[in-house]
């Protein structure tokens, strides 16, 4: 599937640059999340081997895939839960409005899931007259402001509290305030309502556990139990590529988790859902479907940049990346931003639409530093690049000039005849050594710094001279 | 007799600032190296390896690896960025030629960056005076890449009368990544000013680093904001700090 981009990446990346009030938010909060992650990674034993177990419970996952969703789906259904399957957004969400047709259900209430927002979810289902209400705090404000998450874990990290009190007041008409604690008040008091009313539950996963058929979240709000218990049916709708073989897999990769995207030891809920209410328990769903899309990760998985697969959604790259850190999560265009998104994005959704993703990275690898599951992005980026390159899909000129430069670097004596020209055009246009305006494509580098003038002689032409 | 080290200069340094390369020389002379310049060096290739042009990559490199390959000894790269193009993007560029590949390991096995370089086999002959205050910048393939960070602010630190001072978010990238800065001229330019105001707020009076392209980047800016902090290469400071 290959759809259109929405226009101009680099539009985007100079728009957030230009606002101050993002360029705030993003900068407090990402500083905050690192020296969290750092505190709480400090206080792990064996940190590095808890990594490396999390990275071969995830990499083991995803080199057995097909195998392992075939005995994740037996177990689900020997849970008692009914297993859908899905190639395209278009079907996971056709297959979760049936389901509420089929069950009757009217109102549902959702804990934060980001495949929901690759499917757009809550537009398809309120198309059908079925509700759908984030009980994610961050999520739940997103849906007020009719906006899009920014961020993997911190939906709203593009808004302040002024901003989140200006749009309770608009939707919700009540008393303006940026007291955090009365906003959270309003959103609790609100929110229980909605999980009383709620017929369905849809929640994501943030694993899902193939020997047990087990399906984790964690929370911090305690919206995923709710919206996993209350009401009478769950619809977990998870990506393929979220399993764990063992628990004991599932233990390493929680272990990093909180960590690398909170800096919590754990979140404040792990939700365990093996299965409907059975006979006896005080509560649960009467029925838990689970639907698995695929949506370009079988794509992914048989090509090179299958190593993103792995990923567990911490949100630790973005915090890291300068890129991310300067332009927020808007900027790259679609559901997943930052490091992993540059990687993700064009692998879900055609690398033609999205070639300028790969190419928004100096690679200065800091999210192969941070990820805990040590995931090579820069790596998978230049991979990205080539295959963008080789598409054809850079301008032609930068294919030619690529071309020429290699022609000329690998013959030392035009090499040398080449430079020549281009510091003697360089030079006539310094003063007391430094240029300060470029044409073409190297004006970009003079609209903010001065190009240093080459220096009179090479190093090649001292060293002969001194050699004499 | 005084062990042969081969000087990979690189493009920059060949081309804009010759003053590094001749730094590098004569502090690896002065702890008692002798430095050979292999003839016909150009270029690593690592900006047609970064825009995705890999048969272009190739070209380059293979000229650079069969040129390498016929001197013997350590090579030595004042760069932490092409240092990790020949350590580690040679050898993968050529998975599908055998051949070509050894070579590539054989040459990746005998680089070394050169701060790397002078931690490995004469730390203690480093030294001299020079009252400095310094901001290190870390390069982001020295750091992130040949994995080092403590040989530089080493050497520095042997330096009588020189400090390294903090800087806010150190080892953040200063935004030049080759094209990157002017295919992401924006982004590059923010992420410069961040790198910029933090090396400012740090009361350096220079950038010490051992990549010159981040080098031409930051001090491009410093210029371009009228800044009195100078930027140089590590090897030119551990150079002026000799001579005094």
């Amino acid at each position: 599937m290959s759809d259109a981009a929405p226009a101009g990446f680099s539009a985007r990346a100079e728009q957030a640059i230009a606002d101050a009030r993002l360029q705030g938010a993003l900068d407090n909060v990402t500083a905050l999340f690192g020296s969290r992650r750092a505190a709480a990674f400090a206080s792990l034993p064996n940190a590095d081997a808890v990594r490396d177990a999390a990275r071969a419970a995830r990499l083991n996952a995803v080199a057995h895939l097909g195998e392992y969703l075939e005995r994740f789906e037996a177990k689900l259904q020997g849970n008692g839960a009914r297993v859908h399957w899905a190639e395209t957004p278009a079907e996971a969400n056709a297959i979760i409005v049936k389901i509420a047709k089929d069950t009757g259900c009217a109102r549902a209430v959702k804990s934060k899931s980001m495949v929901s927002e690759e499917t757009h979810l809550n537009a398809a289902l309120e198309a059908v007259g079925v509700t759908p209400v984030e009980t994610d705090l961050g999520e739940y404000i997103v849906q007020l402001a009719n906006d899009r998450p920014s961020h993997i874990i911190a939906p709203i990290i593009h808004l302040t509290r002024q901003d989140v009190g200006r749009v309770m007041e608009q939707r919700l008409r009540v008393p303006y305030t940026d007291d955090t604690q009365r906003l959270c008040a309003t959103a609790r008091t609100r929110l229980r309502g909605e999980f009383l009313r709620a017929d369905m539950g849809i929640s994501g996963a943030n694993f899902g556990v193939v020997d047990t058929g087990t399906i984790v979240l964690v929370t911090n709000e305690g919206n995923g139990r709710m919206v996993t218990t209350m009401p009478r049916v769950h619809v977990v709708l998870m990506g393929i590529e979220k399993l764990v073989e063992t628990l004991a897999d599932l233990d390493a990769c929680l272990k990093v988790l909180a960590r690398s995207g909170t800096g919590q030891q754990l979140t404040v809920y792990t939700t365990m859902v093996s299965g409907p209410r059975r006979p006896g328990d005080a509560d649960g769903p009467d029925e838990l479907h689970v639907v698995l899309l695929d949506n370009g990760r079988s794509r992914i998985l048989a090509g090179e940049t299958a190593e993103i697969l792995g990923c567990i959604r911490c949100g630790a790259c973005l915090n890291v990346c300068p890129v991310y850190r300067n332009i927020g999560g808007h900027a790259y265009g679609d559901t997943y931003p930052g490091p992993v998104g540059a990687v993700v994005t064009p692998g879900l959704r055609g690398l033609e639409p999205w070639r300028d993703l790969p190419h928004a990275s100096s690679l200065c690898g800091a999210c192969r530093e941070v990820c805990p599951v040590r995931l090579d992005i820069p790596r998978m980026l230049l991979a990205l690049r080539r295959d963008v390159a080789d598409a054809r899909l850079q301008p032609q000129s930068l294919a030619l000039a690529m071309r020429a430069f290699a022609w000329t670097a690998s013959r030392p004596a035009f090499y040398r005849a080449a430079s020549r020209v281009m510091r003697a055009w360089l030079r006539v246009r310094a003063h007391d050594g430094w240029i300060t305006a470029l044409p073409g494509l190297a004006r970009g580098w003079t609209q903010s710094r001065d190009f240093r003038a080459p220096a009179a002689k090479t190093f090649q032409e001292r060293w002969q001279e001194r050699a004499r | 007799m005084a062990q042969r080290v081969q000087l990979f200069h690189t493009c920059l340094v060949n081309e804009i600032d010759p003053d590094v390369g001749m730094a590098v020389v004569r502090v690896l002379e002065r702890i008692g190296f002798e430095v050979d310049v292999p003839a016909g060096q150009t270029c690593c290739g690592q900006p047609a390896f970064n825009a995705g042009f890999h048969d272009d990559a190739r070209t380059v490199a293979r000229h650079t690896i069969e040129l390498l390959d016929r001197t013997s000894g350590p090579i030595v790269v004042p760069s932490g960025s092409c240092g990790d193009m020949l350590v580690h993007q040679y050898p993968h560029l050529f998975d599908g030629e055998p051949p070509m590949r050894e070579k590539a390991a054989r040459v990746a096995a005998r680089c070394r960056e050169f701060s790397q370089f002078v931690a490995e086999t004469a730390p203690d002959a480093i030294g001299g005076t020079l009252e400095a205050a310094i901001a290190y910048h870390p390069s982001c393939h020295l750091l992130r890449g040949l994995g080092v960070r403590e040989q530089p602010l080493a050497a520095i630190a042997r330096v009588a009368g020189a400090t390294s001072v903090p800087v806010r978010e150190q080892e953040e990238c200063c935004g030049f990544g080759g094209l990157f800065s002017v295919k992401n001229a924006d982004i590059s330019s923010a992420m410069l000013d961040r790198k910029l105001t933090a090396i400012e707020a740090s009361g350096a009076d220079r950038v010490v680093s051992c990549d010159l392209g981040c080098l031409m980047h930051i001090g491009g800016g410093l210029h371009r904001r009228g800044s009195r902090v100078r930027t140089q290469h590590l090897a030119q400071f551990l150079d002026e700090a000799q001579s005094r």
